[in-house]
């Protein structure tokens, strides 16, 4: 399938699409993938995924189990090299430059677009090396008043340093599960990502935690660009501006997030948001 | 009755039985209000008294019916917070339910001027407010089976049709106030038609409003097409320092 010419909105631009609506306007937008297709082996996980992602708002990913969410999450950042038998076509562009282009640096790539996982995952070191870790390897912060500062403002910034300043020599590995996500985006955050991905980021935390990790999401949009997949479509509703809904390997519907969930143009949509089909 | 809007029920059962009793209890209090509605025009044709009581008797179910509504729709929204047209399902069962609540509170207001009215010299334009009624009493089974049907079409054909009403509403206006003029025994009965002829105005303008909902729940978006309008309060002005009083919603 052919790419449209004029493809910028947020929306699924496939030129079979017989929709009429307009794609919602994105002021600016900072990464891109066109006509993406993802195997792994034979099989085949995304179809001709047309999608753009809008600078410094949240984006949501969401659909049933198996639909090619994450494997997508995992294009932005090409964290899909890592698997052998994943195979990557198409565009994904990070401020319209291809970063599958020969030649490109992946570890620039993963420092400039950070990730989050599903389960929190602090190196088995001290909470300030947790943080200090990635700066020292990609050279950032020459000495140790200049990492001492990353640390903290990295800390600060995911609503952390407050609870632990007193024990930055502790483990990491020692801090609650919510806390110890929280780390995980301070370490995110430490390299001074452009983009930062989150992998289900709250779906081993308790509400709480779960609560703060939103307010943390909020508050991170002001500076950042955000992609988060989650099974919670409520989490959904309340974190994210654009909502995306893939199903089967295909992008079904891309719309702002309360037309997404009060009226959604696709009757797929609608059927897996009130809970139809799985 | 079935509603056919969605083909496939929600994983979790429970969830469809939850929106069906919220619907069966619209459906129920819609059922009443119609009850009321054409008791009361009809006890105001024949000045029948126990009639115009019984209507007022009867309100309280209403009442108690929207509390229902309420309740339920209050639980749904805790309990598994809806999305899409779930969502809009519940939004508009709890406006449905209080505007149906307020056809019934005109149709008790009517009801109550009748057995008052069947003490008073009769105005001869008395005879109109059943001719009224049985417009407005269309207007509601029509918007009332929209809602049942997930109708929008027919909802746009009730939204439109209000502006008849207006029209009979404003010339009946007349010639109350032409009867009130001639002589001045016929005011106090005057002034209770004129109040009839106002709740019945007002029931138009509430089934507007609940095919407004019907739009919205069916589509997802609102109806908001400016709709011609007839405004009887300022039109039937004698005066020409005339004050338009039509609070009617759109």
């Amino acid at each position: 399938m052919i790419v449209s010419e004029q493809f910028s909105g947020m929306s699924p631009v496939s030129v079979d699409d017989n929709n009429c609506l307009q794609p919602p306007v994105v002021l600016k937008s900072k990464m891109e993938t066109r006509a993406l297709d993802v195997f792994y082996g034979d099989k085949q996980a995304l179809q001709d995924i047309n999608l753009a992602i809008g600078e410094k708002e949240v984006t949501a990913l969401i659909g049933p189990s198996g639909c090619g969410k994450s494997t997508y999450l995992r294009c932005l950042n090409r964290m899909n090299d890592t698997i052998p038998e994943c195979t990557v076509r198409g565009e994904v562009t990070l401020d319209d430059a291809n970063i599958y282009a020969p030649g490109v640096d992946v570890v620039e790539v993963r420092a400039r677009v950070g990730m989050v996982f599903q389960k929190p995952n602090p190196f088995p070191k001290s909470i300030y090396d947790n943080i200090a870790y990635g700066p020292r390897i990609h050279g950032i912060g020459s000495n140790r008043e200049a990492i001492d500062e990353i640390v903290q403002v990295s800390l600060e910034r995911a609503g952390l340093w407050e609870e632990v300043r007193e024990r930055l020599n502790e483990p990491g590995t020692g801090l609650s599960g919510g806390q110890q996500q929280r780390l995980c985006i301070a370490r995110a955050i430490a390299v001074d990502p452009e983009v930062i991905l989150m992998d289900e980021p709250c779906s081993a935390l308790d509400p709480i935690a779960t609560a703060r990790i939103e307010e943390l999401i909020d508050e991170l949009k002001e500076n950042y660009t955000i992609v988060i997949v989650t099974h919670s479509m409520q989490q959904a509703a309340r974190v994210s501006q654009k909502a995306a809904f893939f199903h089967l390997g295909m992008l079904i519907e891309c719309d702002d997030t309360p037309a997404m969930f009060t009226n959604p143009t696709k009757k797929q949509t609608q059927d897996y948001i009130t809970g139809r089909i799985g | 009755m079935r509603r056919k809007h969605q083909d496939k029920g929600h994983i979790v059962h429970s969830f469809d039985e939850d929106l069906n009793t919220l619907a069966s209890v619209i459906i129920e209090m819609g059922g009443i209000a119609e009850t009321q509605l054409s008791d009361a025009i009809k006890s105001v044709g024949t000045l029948d008294y126990a009639l115009a009581e019984k209507v007022v008797g009867r309100d309280q179910r209403l009442d108690k019916l929207e509390i229902e509504v309420d309740a339920a729709a209050i639980k749904i929204l805790a309990q598994r917070q809806p999305m899409a047209e779930d969502l809009r399902q519940v939004v508009t069962a709890l406006k449905i339910a209080h505007m149906v609540e307020r056809i019934g509170d005109y149709s008790k207001n009517i009801a109550k001027r009748a057995t008052i009215l069947s003490t008073l010299p009769p105005l001869e334009s008395q005879q109109n407010i059943p001719r009224m009624g049985q417009i407005a009493q269309k207007l509601l089974k029509d918007v009332l089976d929209a809602y049942i049907e997930r109708n929008a079409d027919q909802a746009i054909d009730v939204w439109q049709r209000d502006r008849e009403l207006d029209e009979v509403c404003e010339s009946v206006f007349r010639e109350i106030q032409h009867g009130m003029a001639q002589d001045s025994k016929y005011i106090a009965s005057g002034t209770h038609v004129l109040f009839m002829a106002q709740s019945i105005e007002r029931i138009g303008d509430y089934t507007t409003n609940i095919a407004e909902m019907v739009y919205f729940l069916v589509n997802g978006e609102p109806l908001i097409e400016l709709r011609p309008k007839g405004d009887w309060t300022t039109m039937a002005s004698t005066e020409s320092n005339s004050v338009s009083t039509s609070d009617s919603d759109t």
